[in-house]
């Protein structure tokens, strides 16, 4: 075990596979020479080269058919996008192409590319810059869709990404870059897609999240169990492919739930964990699932409107208050 | 015909009052700019914050011949110079950058999203290459109104390379819609120069693929971008057909905040070539222009930054006593 940040457990999974897998290669804006905007790809253009650590022009389409095309054709891109916020330009290419073509060739071709970068909101980026839209990605039948919180999920999850055939759709969360954790040593260490964890135990409500959503859930049992109340932390890794059985136990047991994203509420994972949870356990619960979500507004830039608009650990607690009420 | 002393010397006063108020537009961009780099630091201002230091020349020798209303200006998230010159209050873009009630944009846009579409600023853009697509329709709808008005649309070379642009620039090219395009030649997109992102770098070609008019000028020079952009404008104006410039030029500092925090500019240029363009600034150029010519003595320039500077700290005394945005008003305007 070594302790890192997340950004270097993502760099670490990278730099990893691509000693593994010569077909392994790295595009986007700024990898190379500049050495990645938020610093991840730090040192790969000198570690492997300009043919398997390309510098793109801003260009997301152009990255996104690069990146698709060279998987269908056999190689493994790792696709940065600077932000996820500038994917939208790339839409058409992620949708309609990558995510269908194994289905639309009757699974005669794969597609096993990553498009990976920073997500999540915050200090005050903005509309256009602030959001989390991992719902869009989750809601297209194709995707891999993977937010992890840990150092540790952030290695193994990207480990297995660039190793499954399908198309992966990861995003990281640029406020938990700076974070520590230990990361094990094991160059095979990939963690599996579809395997929620639990991070803290408790009997009393459920709380569901993912990326800096666990954050929020694991503060907010903290200043509950001071007051009696225990929680059960979820961090379901993956949304796509979502597992909803760690989730069902858990109320099965709790039979209250709270769920935490930082993305909008309106059609969103929440709408759809919370249909989950009242399909497969609806005779369970003893109160309505609780979501606790962005403001359904693009991100103001003011402080105490962005404050206002984005969920907190506080809001996690009056949530779980209310499901006890 | 040769003209009487009197008309030489009205001409002459012409030239000096309007090159003095460019001087002084570009002095306050400069001194804005400067000013709220130190507000970042003291955390007044947050997000992103990208300068335009280097670039005056391009805004000053363009908005100014606008009429506004009735012209349009788009550019991107590069955008408090292209604010200032549209006539909106230094305290308003101030404000908008602190995060005001009273900013521009009610403290809802930030640096990147300025905005006053009464004098005719359709808004900053944080998206490379969004403004383009946009200009296409603001130019269409000049045209269907049948007036002589122009959209001006600025965009920086890595823009260049967004799909989206060329797609805009077609359609500019086939409907003819009046529309000034301003290629922001600052030599680099973030971290990349012109020649590692781009395998064609004549830009002017692009622009003539697409049947639009075009040519290069130098961008620190602010009456030479006065000419060029007189004539492009003209010329819109009269056939109501796209132009387009390319003007080099050069940005000073880093990218935006995180690049000039991190020096990640050493990756891309040399301390030796950035002092270099600082040879060819378009403030002193102009200055040393406009003494020569006995437009401005050096007790002027001296009045005119101290002016710039009481109106920038007024701007910011402006700013910091205005109120936050009301928390009640987080859900206004999502819709109309
Ligand atoms: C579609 C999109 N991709 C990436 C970015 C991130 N980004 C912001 S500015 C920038 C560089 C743009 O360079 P250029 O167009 O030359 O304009 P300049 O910043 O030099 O004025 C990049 C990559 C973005 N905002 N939008």
């Amino acid at each position: 075990m070594a302790t890192m940040r997340y950004l270097q457990a993502i760099r670490l999974a990278i730099t990893e596979e691509m000693e593994r897998d010569p077909n392994v290669f790295l595009c986007g804006e700024d990898v190379g020479q500049y050495q990645g905007t938020y610093r991840v790809t730090e040192g790969l253009l000198q570690k492997f080269g300009a043919m398997r650590v390309v510098d793109t022009p801003i260009s997301e389409i152009g990255i996104a058919g690069l990146a698709t095309g060279s998987a269908m054709a056999g190689l493994r891109p790792v696709a940065e996008f600077m932000t996820w916020s500038f994917a939208l330009e790339a839409m058409d290419q992620l949708v309609n192409h990558a995510a269908k073509i194994t289905y639309m060739s009757g699974g005669r071709i794969h597609c096993p590319v990553v498009f990976r970068g920073p997500a999540g909101v915050g200090t005050q980026l903005s509309a256009q810059h602030s959001q989390s839209m991992e719902s869009w990605y989750a809601h297209t039948p194709g995707f891999k869709v993977v937010m992890p919180f840990t150092p540790a999920d952030a290695h193994g999850l990207l480990k297995q990404a660039i190793r499954d055939d399908s198309p992966v759709i990861f995003m990281e969360h640029a406020g938990l870059y700076g974070t520590h954790g230990e990361v094990p040593d094991d160059p095979d260490h990939v963690v599996e897609f579809g395997k929620a964890v639990v991070r803290r135990k408790g009997k009393d409500c459920t709380l569901v999240g993912y990326s800096r959503g666990v954050l929020m859930c694991l503060r907010a049992a903290e200043t509950l169990a001071a007051e009696g109340i225990e929680c059960e932390v979820i961090d379901l890794r993956t949304i796509v492919p979502l597992d909803m059985d760690t989730v069902v136990e858990s109320v099965c047991k709790t039979h209250r739930a709270v769920i935490a994203q930082e993305e909008w509420r309106n059609v969103s994972v929440g709408s759809e964990i919370a249909a989950r949870i009242y399909e497969m356990a609806f005779d369970q619960m003893d109160a309505p699932v609780e979501r606790v979500a962005g403001a359904d507004v693009p991100m103001p830039y003011a402080k105490n409107l962005e404050r206002a608009a984005i969920p907190t650990d506080s809001d996690v607690v009056a949530a779980v208050k209310r499901t006890l009420a | 015909m040769a003209k009487t002393v009197a008309e030489r010397s009205s001409e002459d006063d012409i030239q000096r009052q309007e090159l003095t108020e460019l001087y002084r537009l570009m002095v306050l961009i400069r001194r804005f700019e400067e000013t709220v780099y130190q507000k970042f630091h003291e955390a007044k201002i947050g997000g992103y914050l990208h300068r335009y230091d280097g670039q005056e020349a391009l805004v000053a020798g363009i908005i100014p011949q606008l009429q506004l209303p009735g012209d349009y200006i788009l550019c991107t998230y590069r955008d408090h110079a292209h604010a200032l010159a549209c006539g909106t209050s230094p305290g308003a873009v101030m404000a908008e950058l602190m995060g005001r009630a009273t900013g521009c944009a009610g403290g809802k846009g930030g640096s990147m999203h300025l905005i006053d579409p009464e004098n005719g600023f359709l808004g900053g853009d944080g998206i490379v290459g969004g403004p383009v697509p946009v200009s296409l329709g603001v130019g269409y709808a000049i045209k269907y109104r049948g007036t002589k008005n122009v959209c001006v649309c600025y965009f920086g070379d890595g823009a260049m390379n967004q799909g989206g642009v060329h797609e805009a620039f077609n359609m500019v090219g086939l409907y003819k819609l009046p529309v000034l395009y301003i290629l922001e030649n600052n030599q680099f997109a973030m971290g990349t120069s012109v020649s590692r992102s781009t395998a064609q770098p004549d830009f002017v070609k692009k622009a003539e693929a697409h049947g639009i008019r075009g040519e290069r000028v130098d961008g620190m020079d602010l009456l030479v971008v006065r000419e060029a952009a007189s004539r492009a404008l003209d010329h819109i104006r009269t056939t109501g057909e796209p132009y387009f410039l390319e003007l080099n030029c050069y940005r000073y500092v880093g990218h935006g905040i995180g690049d000039d925090n991190t020096k990640g500019w050493q990756t891309y240029r040399t301390e030796d070539e950035v002092a270099e363009w600082k040879l060819r600034d378009p403030i002193a150029k102009l200055r040393d222009t406009m003494e020569a010519r006995g437009y401005l003595t050096p007790e002027q320039a001296e009045k005119i930054d101290e002016e710039v500077r009481e109106e920038v700290h007024a701007a910011i005394v402006f700013a910091e006593s205005s109120p936050e945005p009301a928390l009640d008003s987080l859900y206004d305007h999502v819709y109309s």
